[in-house]
């Protein structure tokens, strides 16, 4: 039997929905490893909103270790304080977000323990008491399975893919003030995005653009779908808009911009360049708008309009709202 | 100033992906090899930041195989002064392993900086740079879009869900770089003709026990035949449906 360390995030002194990811996988491993416990690790200035909720999703335990200068990310503090806790837990497994903060603080993590990191993996198993992870490689075009042999296993899970699942557990909330250094790398705030705070790589719903959209003040129409998707939409692009400056390079999906796994993915005129599918294959539903029948994004598309599609995105606009009331 | 920058070698993104015998890895019969596009970015920051100090030395590490050569060959031809390979068969799954034997070679090397790129396109494990970091308790700052360096200290840009974080590090520091940083140039025929003769250093990699054991690669499962729903705004109302009852996404 062995318990199972799940590393949340918080931002502004509230947890972040990808938490609640990361406790579902840590308790599905903790199963799978044998009636283990699954500790839930917040690094925080003071009491974090909505860990309580840590419980729902299968924590026996959250623990909120805080120090003054937890406030922001601390890179170097979040790092020493997980692998201390990691040690001291005897875990058999340490999990985190492969989240932009799990994606740096993972591997420091990892490094402070001496062992690998298993990162971005869309599966996890155990078998023989071994943890195995799959993980996309070379743009998704691969599935790489991997047994950790190493101990603790420190894996990192795909925001979107291990839907949060309730199964209640004790979830006692208990704070725990730390000391030592913060770190050398101090991070001064977050300067927002224009866009909006829904992250492309987070969203239950993206609709993206291309180049059919022709001009960047098109990208409007698709701010409206989004819109009608009542905030749980955010708005992406293909590289060859964003290399054009139409969108920031933070929407960007693809290979050389963020891997997304929305439940829904609306790609609109876009054709499907396989540097664009590495980042939206594992979309659950994909949805195509294009002019032209013979593009790519057709043959990975679960649905296909062909057609104009600024005649179509605003109908599509008025269904969504109308269905929504 | 003295910088290293480390890349890799690395299969096109445009390749096709077959299995090789052993059904664990890349079939390399056909691929073409190219500097991993990240890597780029750290090389033109070197390059930049040293042409900006006036001196100053750039030297580009990469752990691989005897073609990987090729690879540090691409980077001295933009312009780095010398290469250093830590020659192995292959690249474990496992970072950590690379991590160790970068950081024994990259330790009394009196760098101001050490650059990565932010991941490889290959194996997608983006962990390395900040492994290297820890293992040599040096301040670390991953994926930066921008960056200032003065006296001795720097800020940069990491794009984070929804904005940039703005950080702030002492040096020497090591970095990893994401697109937006910089323009990589291309190598110009007077630098692929210098690059031949650069000191380019072979020596044996150091080989770690590896916690990680590749058990297979496979293609990901092929999508299910999607459908055109039909042509034009007309076909709207039956989309709409479909991702209401069919694919139950509304």
């Amino acid at each position: 039997m062995s318990h199972v360390l799940a590393v949340l995030e918080q931002r502004d002194g509230s947890l972040r929905k990808v938490s609640h990811e990361v406790v579902t996988g840590a308790r599905r491993l903790a199963d799978a490893l044998g009636s283990g416990e699954v500790h839930a690790l917040v690094l925080a200035a003071g009491p974090v909103q909505g860990t309580e909720a840590s419980g729902r999703y299968g924590a026996d335990k959250v623990i909120t270790a805080t120090h003054a200068g937890f406030g922001q990310y601390a890179p170097e503090g979040f790092a020493r304080v997980a692998a201390e806790q990691a040690k001291a837990g005897g875990y058999g497994a340490v999990i985190f977000a492969a989240s932009a903060q799990g994606k740096d603080l993972a591997p420091r993590v990892a490094a402070r323990l001496g062992v690998p990191l298993a990162a971005d993996v869309t599966e996890v198993a155990v078998d023989g008491g071994a943890v195995i992870v799959t993980r996309p490689v070379y743009a998704g075009k691969a599935l790489l399975q991997v047994k950790v042999t190493a101990s603790p296993a420190v894996v990192s899970l795909r925001p979107n893919v291990f839907t949060a699942v309730e199964r209640p557990k004790a979830g006692a909330v208990e704070t725990v003030a730390v000391s030592g250094d913060a770190g050398r790398v101090v991070v001064k705030g977050i300067k927002a995005a224009t866009g909006g705070s829904l992250d492309v790589a987070e969203a239950p719903i993206v609709v993206s653009g291309g180049r059919g959209l022709k001009e960047p003040a098109n990208f409007k129409l698709l701010e409206e779908l989004a819109q009608a998707f009542g905030g749980k939409a955010a708005v992406g692009a293909s590289r060859a808009v964003v290399d054009a400056g139409w969108r920031p390079h933070g929407d960007q999906v693809g290979q050389t911009g963020k891997t997304v796994s929305p439940s829904l993915y609306v790609a609109v005129g876009i054709s499907g360049a396989i540097q664009h599918l590495a980042g939206m294959r594992t979309a659950k539903v994909i949805v195509a708008i294009n002019k032209d029948k013979d593009a790519p994004i057709f043959k990975v598309a679960d649905y296909g309009i062909v057609g104009d599609l600024f005649e179509i995105v605003p109908r599509l606009t008025d269904e969504i709202k109308k269905l929504r009331g | 100033m003295k910088i290293a920058v480390c890349i890799k070698r690395v299969a096109d993104s445009e390749t096709r992906v077959k299995v090789a015998a052993d059904g664990k890895s890349l079939d390399e019969a056909g691929v073409k090899f190219i500097l991993n596009p990240y890597d780029e970015f750290a090389v033109e920051e070197a390059l930049q930041r040293k042409e900006k100090a006036g001196s100053g030395e750039v030297v580009v590490i990469a752990y691989g195989p005897q073609s990987a050569q090729e690879t540090i060959r691409t980077a001295l031809a933009m312009g780095a002064d010398r290469g250093v390979l830590l020659e192995a068969a292959s690249v474990p799954a496992d970072g950590l392993v690379v991590a160790r034997a970068l950081a024994a070679e990259l330790k009394d090397g009196g760098f101001d900086l050490i650059l990565f790129g932010k991941m490889a396109i290959d194996d997608y494990n983006q962990q390395v740079g900040p492994m290297v970091a820890e293992l040599l308790a040096l301040p670390c700052v991953t994926c930066v879009a921008h960056l200032n360096l003065a006296a001795g200290k720097g800020t940069a840009e990491r794009e984070v869900e929804g904005g940039m974080e703005e950080v702030e590090f002492p040096l020497p520091a090591v970095l990893t770089t994401d697109k937006g940083l910089n323009e990589p140039r291309y190598p110009a025929l007077k630098g692929i003709m210098a690059a031949k003769k650069k000191p380019l250093d072979v020596k044996p990699a150091a080989l770690g026990a590896a916690g990680l054991e590749v058990l297979a690669l496979t293609p990901p499962p092929e999508r299910k035949e999607g459908r055109i729903v039909g042509e034009g705004v007309a076909a709207v109302p039956e989309l709409v449906k479909l991702l209401r009852e069919e694919a139950k996404v509304l």
